[in-house]
């Protein structure tokens, strides 16, 4: 069952309610377990606020795309990008408890979240230019049996 | 979207927090300034942090609740969470969440630890 979507929307932080909850309905044609949803909804939730509070600094201005790609295998691609400031260091900021706003009460855990909810995190990301976020995720088929 | 809102309770030094609904960053930007409101205006010295109807948390829960930790651990007051479900326990693990805070089955048993009658 291949299939894919795409969400575009301004970095408004009203958003990440509405870009978790439609990628939870997307990926719900896959029958997910509740923990495989609540990971997925986890990182885009994540995901999505990084791109609006350090990728715009709070600038409600700005674009996220999310693409979402589900394959015959039930493997889940998730993408989540911005045209904002870029990380500086991207090892940096994936370290656990690394805030580059501790002002804020961030908890600097974004990153590992992403990184251990899903099987695999990519980051690609220019000065300037913006970020990428691409996260895949192999789901249980053990429900797939009666055809 | 129906908003639910969050419980602030205090009983004699303790603010009890039930927490309703999905805690994002988007939410966390109203709590925190509740939060704090009841903190400054009542002689708060620990607190009892319910979060049984919490139906989702991201890491920007978790750096609201480290903050009001930080605010009372700062005056030797203590944090509980209690009604923890699984979900959320995956969360606060990763988070490292409990290597910081006392936990409590329930919002009874955390007033008794705290010496505070229900």
């Amino acid at each position: 069952m291949k299939n894919e979507m795409r969400l575009e929307f301004i970095s408004v932080s009203r958003n990440e309610s509405f870009a978790r909850a439609t990628v939870a309905a997307f990926v719900a044609q896959l029958d997910p377990t509740m923990d495989e949803l609540t990971e997925i909804k986890t990182v885009v939730s994540e995901a999505v606020t990084n791109a609006i509070i350090h990728g715009y600094h709070n600038h409600e201005d700005g674009k996220i795309v999310v693409d979402c790609m589900i394959t015959d295998d039930a493997e889940i691609e998730i993408k989540i990008s911005d045209e904002g400031t870029g990380i500086h260091d991207i090892e940096e900021a994936k370290q656990p408890l690394y805030t580059s706003k501790p002002h804020l009460e961030r908890s600097g855990m974004g990153f590992t979240i992403m990184e251990s909810f899903m099987d695999s995190l990519e980051i690609i990301s220019e000065i300037n230019k913006g970020t990428t976020v691409i996260m895949k995720k192999q789901l249980t088929k053990t429900k797939t049996v009666c055809h | 979207m129906v908003r639910v809102s969050n419980q602030f309770t205090v009983k004699e030094n303790v603010l009890i927090v039930r927490l309703r609904g999905e805690i994002d960053h988007h939410e966390t930007l109203a709590l925190r300034e509740e939060w704090q409101t009841y903190l400054r205006e009542n002689n708060i010295h620990h607190i009892i942090l319910n979060v049984e109807d919490v139906t989702f948390m991201d890491s920007s829960g978790i750096g609201v609740l480290l903050g009001r930790y930080n605010e009372i651990a700062k005056n030797g007051g203590q944090f509980f969470v209690c009604s923890i479900h699984p979900q959320i326990d995956r969360l606060f693990a990763m988070a490292g969440l409990y290597k910081i805070v006392q936990t409590a089955k329930d919002e009874k048993s955390a007033l008794t630890m705290l010496g505070v009658a229900s």
